[in-house]
């Protein structure tokens, strides 16, 4: 450690200062990484992190400020530039190509001519040697995240990297899954590798890194040991105060079955979706149903069958207050009391180039808004909008600024006021809070308990399995399109979910050939 | 014997009719595989035709005529990308709008073109193989651009599958924010990839006016451009099914003349000459009905402006 100190820092930033219109996305950052160290950098959504990884990388370039490398200044203008220093980054939103295989992906990502085909021997090597099992000649589409993420990994040792950046690495993995992770970054820790590690995950800092730099609104507000904090401490510096925790409701007693599904099956919706297969639950009056599971096991299909996006067959596969619903599409359903937030915040949820007012009115036409001889009232849309927006305390310009332009959390929190003001008996809401800041997350949370305990049913479909243990009162797991029995979330830890997750399979694929 | 005779000739002809097809599809598959829809393939292979039967009736070199024709689509090419990539355009509209500029641009050049005769491109003689009874008829009385037509499918097939470069330019078809983030020039890559597609489909037009029929007759191409752009669906993006679906096509557009000189079948010509373009509409609906398996093999940023951010 102490020659590691001596040594001149691997990458030290020195006021990166980077402005984008309307906000100051990274004030004066300054930022040492050592050899050998795994250092975090932590901060809510919105903070500045990934921009600044981005102008390490190359992909932004900094309004002010200085780069040094091994203690030389540089200038980094290219990805290409990043890699030639010896920088790799494993992107939060996997860069990967879908219809090519495992090795051509990997090609993509090192620079020279080293062919796809002498390229299957040396990932089969380097995935031994990690732990990081793939079949280089399997086209990506085929994979489940985790796998995913490691052609990420593999692709970024075989730059044999000094400085290995990891944006948000762990949001999409099961909890064994974490583990491996872990393990071998901290192998290359030991080998002399310096890490970047962004993460908001307070727990997993604090098991993983040496050092941590806090930002906060673009700001460094702390550089800590996360060892010597807590997560509550580390959580105070990043929100900049306490986290107010959701209060949990009264839990359900033994009130009526308002949402049942019964054997649903639907076929795969899209190249990369899964089926579901024979999908049965039922869901009480102010009770949370959690549903866990791995990206890419039939979630999509299962929003979409309980939102009314597809029909599905017989209709008295899924019921609402005993009414048979899977035949009605989604506005049908509305009209029964069935609220629908869809995963897709964009596209789905809204439509981003419209202001919130028109937004109002895609799930509240009936409800909300009709006026007479069926003209819009469209003094009844802004108030509606206004409502929302100042009851959820949703952040934006005004109630005229289009969807796309609020963040993510914001966003949310204005999705789901929307369905919440209409009083639904029934909501079905794919990841409440996810990239949602902390402080809007508490919210968002708090206003579901409260949707609960005014006696309606909740399905939350998130892969977050914290959000799901502070949330649901029973938990299931979707995995390859089948929904595991639903289990009361006390009698659960994150090992169990774990192992129903991807534990059988979705772990490795026989490699060798 | 003669039957025999009759059949070797008719399938030489298919053939022939097939390689105006293979040039065009295959310079649209390259294309797409960049993630850019062209549907100006019909108005870049006149201009071609025009531009290359010019140059051979001025110059008196078929060869000579060849290359400008390639030249010329790869223009008109360029016009596109400088609409839809550097402009950012709308790639539907501006591909429509190239073939309408096309059909017009070509009309104008090839105005005091109509009319005058000009010798095709001869047939290659090959010591030996043509005198091949049947196959020699069949395959080796062609001239030299439906030979160079055939050997560009191995070509590209390689290329796209077993070359560095053909690899990026999938790369780019497929996820062109990954392709940027991992430091490829999305817009360059594409530029050249339009281009191609271009002067390929000038050789396609190039064909015609200097080989299949040495004239220039306005709209010549009759239609050719549009089965092109079907042929790249029906081939799902696949070199040498694309061969086959060329020759498909080339045999049913074969069949219809045969079928209206012979009166075959008691219907109106009209009918049996829409027969290559029902074929096409056939053939598109069949494979957009299998749905999600269609989905896979096109490249999934295929009509997408990018901009880098």
């Amino acid at each position: 450690m102490s020659v590691a100190a001596a040594a001149p820092p691997r990458l030290k930033l020195r006021g990166i200062t980077k402005r984008f219109p309307g906000t100051l996305a990274n004030d004066a950052v300054d930022l040492v990484v050592r050899p050998g160290e795994i250092h975090a950098l932590l901060g809510e959504n919105g903070a500045g992190k990934s921009t600044l990884v981005k102008i390490v990388y190359g992909l932004l370039a900094a309004d002010a400020g200085e780069i040094r490398w091994d203690g030389k200044p540089v200038s980094i203008q290219s990805p290409n530039a990043a890699r030639a220093l010896g920088i790799a980054m494993v992107f939060q939103h996997f860069s990967l190509f879908d219809a090519l295989t495992v090795a051509e992906n990997v090609a993509l990502g090192l620079p020279g001519s080293r062919s796809v085909e002498a390229l299957a021997p040396v990932i089969r090597e380097v995935g031994d040697a990690y732990g990081l099992a793939l079949d280089p000649e399997r086209p990506v589409h085929t994979l489940s995240v985790g796998e995913r993420q490691r052609i990420e990994v593999v692709r970024a040792l075989l730059q044999e990297p000094r400085l290995l950046v990891m944006d948000e690495p762990t949001s999409v993995l099961t909890p064994q899954e974490v583990e491996r992770l872990f393990e071998t970054l901290r192998r290359l820790r030991d080998a002399g590798v310096s890490i970047l590690y962004i993460s908001h995950k307070l727990d997993e800092i604090r098991e993983l890194c040496d050092r941590a730099t806090i930002l906060r609104r673009g700001r460094v507000v702390a550089t800590a040991d996360p060892r010597a904090e807590t997560a509550a401490t580390l959580g105070a510096l990043m929100v900049g105060g306490t986290i107010g925790g959701a209060a949990h409701h009264a839990g359900p007693a033994s009130a009526a079955v308002r949402l049942e599904a019964r054997a649903l099956t639907l076929p795969a919706m899209s190249p990369t979706g899964t089926g579901l297969t024979g999908v049965s639950f039922a869901v009480r009056a102010g009770e949370i149903l959690g549903i866990a599971g791995v990206a890419g096991n039939g979630q999509g299909e299962l929003l979409a069958a309980l939102g009314g996006e597809v029909a599905t067959q017989p209709a008295d596969a899924l019921l609402l207050d005993g009414v048979p619903i899977g035949a009605l599409d989604v506005r049908r359903r509305r009209a029964l009391g069935l609220a629908y937030v869809p995963e897709e915040r964009v596209g789905h949820g809204s439509v981003g180039e419209l202001p919130l007012t028109d937004n109002v009115l895609l799930s509240g036409l009936r409800a909300r808004v009709m006026g007479a001889l069926g003209m819009l009232d469209r003094g009844a849309t802004r108030r509606y909008a206004a409502e929302v927006v100042a009851r959820f305390q949703v952040a934006t310009t005004g109630i005229q600024a289009i969807a796309r332009s609020l963040s993510g959390g914001n966003l949310q929190k204005f999705l789901i006021g929307r369905e919440l003001m209409q009083g639904p008996k029934v909501l079905v809401c794919g990841q409440p809070t996810w990239g949602v800041d902390a402080g809007a997350a508490a919210a968002v949370h708090q206003a579901l308990f409260d949707l609960a305990n005014q006696g309606a049913a909740l399905v939350i479909v998130s892969q977050d399995l914290d959000e799901l243990f502070l949330l649901a009162d029973r938990i299931a797991v979707l995995n390859r399109g089948r929904l595991s029995a639903p289990r009361p979330a006390g009698e659960l830890d994150a090992e169990a979910v774990g192992l129903l997750m991807g534990g059988v399979h979705g772990e490795t694929h026989d490699v060798a050939a | 014997m003669m039957d025999a005779a009759i059949l070797a000739s008719v399938l030489a002809t298919v053939i022939a009719a097939a390689t105006p097809l293979l040039f065009a599809a295959l310079g649209e598959l390259v294309t797409e595989k960049s993630g850019v829809l062209n549907l100006g393939v019909e108005g870049m292979m006149l201009v071609g035709a025009v531009t290359a039967f010019a140059i051979a009736v001025v110059t008196g070199n078929l060869h000579v005529g060849v290359l400008g024709g390639a030249l010329a689509g790869a223009l008109m090419a360029l016009l596109f990308g400088v609409l839809t990539l550097t402009l950012m355009a709308n790639q539907v509209a501006c591909g429509l709008a190239l073939t309408i500029f096309g059909i017009g641009l070509s009309a104008l050049l090839g105005d005091s073109f109509v009319g005058i005769p000009l010798d095709g491109l001869p047939e290659l003689d090959i010591a030996g193989l043509t005198d091949i009874p049947m196959l020699g008829t069949v395959l080796f009385s062609h001239d030299l651009l439906v030979y160079l037509g055939i050997a560009m499918v191995p070509l590209t097939a390689l290329f796209l599958t077993r070359t560095r470069w053909g690899l990026v330019l999938r790369a780019v078809g497929e996820n062109h924010e990954a392709a940027h983030g991992l430091g490829y020039s999305v817009i360059p890559i594409r530029y050249a990839a339009v281009a191609f597609g271009g002067a390929m489909a000038g050789i396609g037009g190039a064909y015609l006016s200097v080989a299949y029929t040495p004239m220039w007759v306005e709209e010549m191409t009759a239609g050719r451009g549009w089965i092109a752009l079907a042929l790249v669906v029906f081939a799902a993006w696949r070199p040498w099914r694309l061969l086959l679906g060329a020759y498909l096509f080339g045999g049913v557009s074969i069949l219809q003349l045969y079928a209206q000189g012979g009166a075959l079948f008691d219907v109106p010509s009209q009918v049996l000459a829409m027969l290559p373009y029902l074929a096409t509409i056939v053939v598109l609906t069949v494979l957009s009905s299998r749905g999600v398996r269609a989905l896979l093999a096109a490249p999934a940023c295929l009509g997408k402006p990018f901009h880098a951010a």
